[in-house]
């Protein structure tokens, strides 16, 4: 038992970060609702309850996972660019501005789309990377400041060259059906960017743990002299990641614009950059678990959703819920001590059983 | 005059094992300069933490003033008048000098203020009673390394120390520094004071102590009036002591010229010179070591041999190709491995596993990954033979780095630089800090590495290592090679104890002889 | 004269640069504060949310402009000293627990404006107080000047204070002194016996405290109540200010200033029908361009050292 919390401890920290959350929500929906019973349902069995709000969830996952892997590839390689929200809303606004000027067969519009979506975000990745790697530039700020020019530069294009003057709204045009992505489980809106976040998150793991590139970056990441010092080229990967989590950044925001409003529809950032970051925490910068978190946060956002609808409880709860649990996860003291304890009692039972043997 | 500080005994075990003083016991006299001598490890920098209170001794006691004292922190030792100062210095670089000088106890007005006319009075002060002269409002980023050091004097000097330990405080001065160093060190001691002066530079010693005490293998061995003792003597009781060792044989087949350095100099950022053309060659079956005290070019030589560092000027050949500016993967595909000096800044990534330690310099390569898949298969078979060859103990190659041992990560630091068939080894410290066991196993691959015919070019402070298992030795002091020697059994750690120490120079030598 | 020159030139362009950077300077000295302990504050972005939240709330249940401060401040000081908390004893990474506190401050704001006012986008139905604005005697009848300076919100004047309160405090306080040295030298502090992570945490409290006035700005000068996110990124601005002012005070004031001017300067220009996007979008990309020209240098400084050691 103690061999194997200490072996997986840290899964374990985080499991027990999610429970914290999770006893807070339900003291919190306790202490504030009129109705206890309607609320834990809403709040907990909310996106089973009716097949489109599964289909929701289901949906919701598919922009986060993909900022994840956009947050989580530089992270493996201790980049800490958190540009992922820019790279989303430049790469789908100039995707949709491909999108609208273009006339293509389907698959091959929806690829060149997409494509033209993730290298705009690559770009964004790029900036920053070549500043740290070259001059030592922060990364954390420029990328920042790259999230503000993407969002205005993004509401540019599409307010002043691609909006849709006849929709009444700020948006863009509306896509040609040969760029959609479709829904393709009738009466939820499920759509093949669904398909696409999952294969990424698949592709990403396997390039991460299976590729001679993806073990540059993690071993610049947990060692940048050693990973200098075996002759990888550091200068390389610190770019090279930061291009890829941008090109998948770009990648998400598109899918959401081709699957689901089919135009370009943001006024205000969607904060799926955000999420990257808070699954990326959470998953520990692991594809897969990466999904399993993913799911996680999009099952907890709609549950929150449904909870405000039926309910007096507004859906922020979720947002204050899972800060805390990032918080928790990030503290490393975090249950250390009782690591420690255990740790210690481990090594002298080991050293009585060692007396013992002699 | 009695004893200001008396050390009895002071023993002091690292909770890895480690004996670094077995028994220590130094009078200093009041108003001495005292210095303390003694090779890298022999237990100076751990005898000076105990005595400032860094460090708490397991037995032993100390006495200061003719009291005893038992200090928990540094705060206490310089609340009684100890000072200390670091090799690297302790001071703020954007902070002015003055502000450096009272960090820590600045005088405040209207309870929450500086009180800058007093810190001016407090610092001019300081510097006028004893006599140095810094400018107090320029930040010390802007100063030369020397002034910096008066500094820090300084700095101890304003808290009202009555004995200053200074770490090896000529490591990082120009000459003339240390020479306005010594004058300022005379002086203290004739406003009372007592200086106890690490080094390891003999003439120093000779110029500037009245005593000195010189400590081996963690135990005193003689404590002295620095006029009694001359600077051969010193060296040879520094470096001599029995030799429990078996030199290996020496090689019987000796090849071409395999690495070639030509004129190689390196100058830092703070126009150090720390390689000052130097010229040598390790030839095929042989293994060529490099003796000296740490911190005289060696760690800057291994550097640029292996693309981590770039020379400033002259040549480095393997295999007669040029390697100086070569990038350390374009290095290592000439068939050179380089057992770093510390392996947990370079040696290993210690929270990856065993396997991906393994493969560092050699997994975009056939069998270990086709295209670019890695073949996790074959790796794992690969780390599991290396482990079973090395004698590494873990559970398997998926174990992380960080969870095994000191000796046990050299090993999978020597497993790998030993098994992609290299034609030089650069081992740099390969055995520093291991059980005894792993040594020997290091030892002995690096002597059957030289019998297939490898060259071999090892690094050492550790003198019987270099006696050991070098077949030729190259001395090397303050960037220079100053003496070259066959290792025959009538070379012994008294014969290179001089040139490591500064006292002697082959080159100059012959200079003076022709 | 072109009517958009005369426009800028006019003394209301400099009022509404002050106006707008006062929600800037604010927690760019709370930014620069803490960057020069050695550990910096992204988190005043949910600061200044959490002030201004407080103090809306405060003033409209109390009616005391003074409590609604009071509370503000201690809001903007609890947060940094959460920070503080899981930064320093819990060892969490700051960028990444900051981040988290922009988020539980975004939600948590939101959540309870909800639960006091069934209103998830502003405090507009529950009646909270202002600052208030005052006109300068003798200064407000000086034709260019009075117009530019005079009429200012209460909380603008005391920016000014603020900065000269975050020039003493560093330059002339021992706790200045000892926050710088201990972001240049933590061991070089330690061994003069500093507590390195007492003087972090108080810098990070001073840190929110300087950030609960932006927010309280925000919400009870610049407008008159508390939206969701109303915020919006000026304390990620921040950091970009205070990192253009190499974290010191004069150059954190230009820092702000520079990202106020331009602000006001895309208003004024509203007529040239030059896109606003375009405008508000300069201050980033400055900022990006005048830091990377900044590590440039710096790295080039650098090679020459070591080029004039080749000498």
């Amino acid at each position: 038992m103690e061999k194997f919390i200490i072996k997986y401890f840290n899964l374990i920290r985080i499991i027990i970060a999610i429970l914290i959350g999770v006893v807070i929500s339900v003291v919190v929906i306790y202490i504030i609702t009129k109705n206890p019973s309607l609320s834990f349902r809403s709040f907990f069995l909310g996106p089973f309850l009716s097949k489109g709000r599964f289909g929701d969830w289901i949906e919701l996952s598919s922009p986060i996972i993909l900022c994840g892997l956009a947050i989580a590839i530089p992270f493996q390689a201790e980049q800490f660019n958190i540009g992922a929200e820019g790279a989303l809303f430049i790469g789908a606004a100039v995707g949709t501005a491909f999108a609208v000027s273009t006339h293509m067969p389907a698959v091959l519009h929806i690829t060149t789309v997409l494509l033209v979506a993730g290298l705009t975000g690559a770009i964004w990745g790029f900036i920053p990377g070549i500043l740290k790697a070259k001059w030592k530039t922060d990364e954390l700020v420029i990328s920042l400041m790259m999230n503000y020019v993407a969002y205005f530069l993004g509401l540019y294009l599409i307010n002043y060259h691609f909006r849709d003057k006849a929709a009444g709204f700020l948006v863009s045009y509306k896509l040609p059906q040969t760029a959609w992505l479709a829904q393709f489980i009738p009466g939820t809106r499920i759509h093949l960017g669904v398909i696409i976040a999952f294969v990424f998150a698949i592709l990403t793991y396997y390039f991460l743990y299976h590729t001679t590139t993806g073990y540059e970056i993690r071993t610049t990441g947990t060692n940048k002299n050693f990973a200098r010092f075996g002759g990888i080229n550091v200068f390389m990967v610190i770019v090279l990641s930061q291009v890829i989590g941008g090109f998948l950044a770009g990648i998400g925001g598109m899918t959401e614009v081709m699957g689901l409003s089919r135009r370009f529809n943001w006024q205000m950032s969607p904060g799926y950059g955000w999420d990257g970051v808070v699954v990326a925490i959470i998953g520990q910068n692991n594809p897969l678990f990466i999904i399993l978190a993913a799911l996680f946060l999009s099952y907890l956002r709609i549950g929150g959703q449904i909870l405000n609808l039926l309910s007096d409880i507004p859906s922020e709860m979720v947002i204050v819920i899972q800060s805390l649990i990032i918080l928790l996860i990030t503290a490393e003291a975090f249950l250390q001590r009782f690591k420690n304890r255990i740790t210690i009692r481990e090594a002298k039972m080991k050293e009585v059983q060692n007396e013992s043997d002699n | 005059m009695g004893p200001i500080l008396s050390l009895k005994n002071i023993v002091k075990i690292y909770p890895n094992g480690v004996v670094a003083n077995k028994g220590i016991n130094i009078d200093i006299e009041e108003n001495t300069i005292h210095a303390i001598v003694g090779e890298n490890g022999a237990g100076k920098s751990t005898l000076m933490k105990i005595i400032f209170g860094e460090e708490t001794a397991e037995d032993g006691e100390i006495f200061y003033q003719g009291e005893q004292v038992h200090f928990r922190n540094s705060l206490e030792a310089i609340d009684r008048g100890i000072g200390m100062i670091h090799q690297h210095l302790m001071l703020a670089p954007e902070l002015t000098v003055a502000e450096n000088m009272i960090l820590g106890t600045e005088p405040i007005k209207f309870g929450i203020f500086l009180h800058s006319k007093k810190i001016l009075e407090m610092t001019e002060k300081a510097c006028k009673e004893f006599g140095f002269e810094v400018p107090l409002n320029k930040r010390v980023k802007d100063l030369p390394v020397g002034t910096r050091q008066r500094i820090e004097i300084l700095k101890v000097l304003i808290r009202n120390a009555k004995l200053i330990i200074l770490d090896e405080p000529t490591a990082v001065l120009t000459p003339q520094e240390t020479e306005v160093l010594f004058k300022s060190l005379r002086d203290l001691q004739k406003r009372g004071k007592t200086i106890i002066f690490i080094s390891h530079k003999l003439k120093e010693v000779k110029q500037i102590a009245d005593r000195v005490t010189i400590i081996r293998d963690g135990k005193d061995i003689v404590t002295e009036n620095a006029k009694n003792l001359n600077e051969h003597q010193i060296a040879e009781l520094m470096v001599g002591r029995e030799i429990n060792f078996q030199r290996i044989p020496l090689p019987v087949n000796i090849g071409a010229p395999f690495l070639k350095v030509q004129n190689l100099t390196y100058i830092n950022e703070e126009n150090i010179t720390k390689i000052n053309n130097i010229s040598f060659e390790v030839r095929k079956g042989e293994i060529v070591g490099i003796a000296g005290v740490e911190g005289n070019g060696q760690t800057e030589l291994v550097e640029i041999l292996t693309g981590l560092r770039q020379a400033t000027s002259g040549h480095a050949y393997v295999n007669n190709e040029d390697i100086t500016h070569l990038t350390p993967r374009q290095i290592r595909e000439k068939m050179v491995a380089h057992i770093p000096e510390d392996r947990m800044q370079n040696g290993v990534a210690e929270h990856a596993s065993i396997q991906e330690n393994i493969i560092v310099d050699r997994y975009y390569k056939h069998p270990f990954s086709k295209g670019i898949i890695l073949d996790w298969k074959y790796i794992e078979n690969y780390t599991a033979d290396l482990i079973k060859d090395f004698n590494i103990l873990a559970q398997s190659g998926k174990t992380p780095v960080s969870a095994l041992s000191g000796g046990n990560i050299q090993k999978v630091v020597v497993a790998r630089e030993l098994s992609f068939k290299p034609e030089l080894i650069i081992a740099d410290q390969p055995t520093r800090g291991i059980d005894v066991g792993s040594e020997e196993m290091v030892h002995d691959l690096l002597k059957d590495a030289r019998d297939k015919g490898i060259a071999v070019f090892l690094i050492s402070a550790d003198l019987d290592e270099v006696l050991k298992i070098s077949s030729r030795i190259l001395v090397m002091y303050d960037g220079e090679i100053v003496a070259e020697f066959k290792n025959t059994e009538d070379i012994t750690q008294e014969k290179l104890g001089p040139y490591m120490l500064g006292v002697k120079n082959q080159n100059k030598a012959s200079v003076e002889e022709s | 004269m072109n009517p958009i020159i005369k426009s800028i030139l006019a003394p209301k362009f400099i009022f509404a640069t002050l106006r707008v950077m006062t929600p800037i300077l604010y927690p760019a000295i709370g930014v620069a504060v803490s960057a020069l302990a050695g550990s910096v504050n992204i988190a005043l972005e949910g600061i200044m949310l959490v002030s201004a939240f407080t103090g809306v709330i405060i003033s409209a249940y109390t009616g005391s402009l003074w409590f609604a401060l009071i509370a503000g401040v201690l809001a903007g000081v609890g947060m940094g000293a959460v920070l503080g908390y899981f930064h320093l004893n819990l060892k969490a990474d700051i960028i990444i627990a900051a981040i988290a506190l922009n988020m539980f401050a975004s939600g948590i704001t939101i959540f309870l404006l909800y639960i006091l006012t069934h209103d998830k986008g502003t405090s507009s139905s529950i009646k909270s107080l202002v600052f208030p604005s005052y006109q300068i005697p003798l200064l407000k009848d000086i034709p260019v000047l009075g117009p530019m300076l005079s009429g200012h919100n209460i909380l603008t004047y005391l920016l000014f204070v603020a900065i000269i309160a975050f020039y003493y405090i560093i330059y002339k306080t021992p706790l200045g002194l000892r926050i710088r040295a201990v972001g240049q030298n933590p061991e070089a502090a330690a061994s003069v016996g500093i507590d390195v992570k007492k003087i972090r945490m108080y810098s990070l409290l001073l840190s929110g405290f300087f950030g609960s006035f932006g927010g309280l700005y925000l919400s009870m000068g610049y407008v008159s109540w508390f939206s969701r996110d109303m915020t919006a990124g000026r304390g990620f601005i921040a950091i970009a200010a205070a990192s253009l002012g190499g974290n010191l005070p004069l150059g954190t004031f230009l820092g702000a200033a520079l990202f106020g001017l331009v602000n006001a300067f895309s208003n004024f220009i509203a007529p040239l029908k030059i896109p606003s996007e375009f405008m508000q979008s300069i201050p980033y990309l400055t900022t990006v361009i005048v830091l990377a020209i900044y590590s440039i240098n710096k790295s080039n400084k650098e090679k020459a050292a070591l080029k004039e050691g080749a000498k």
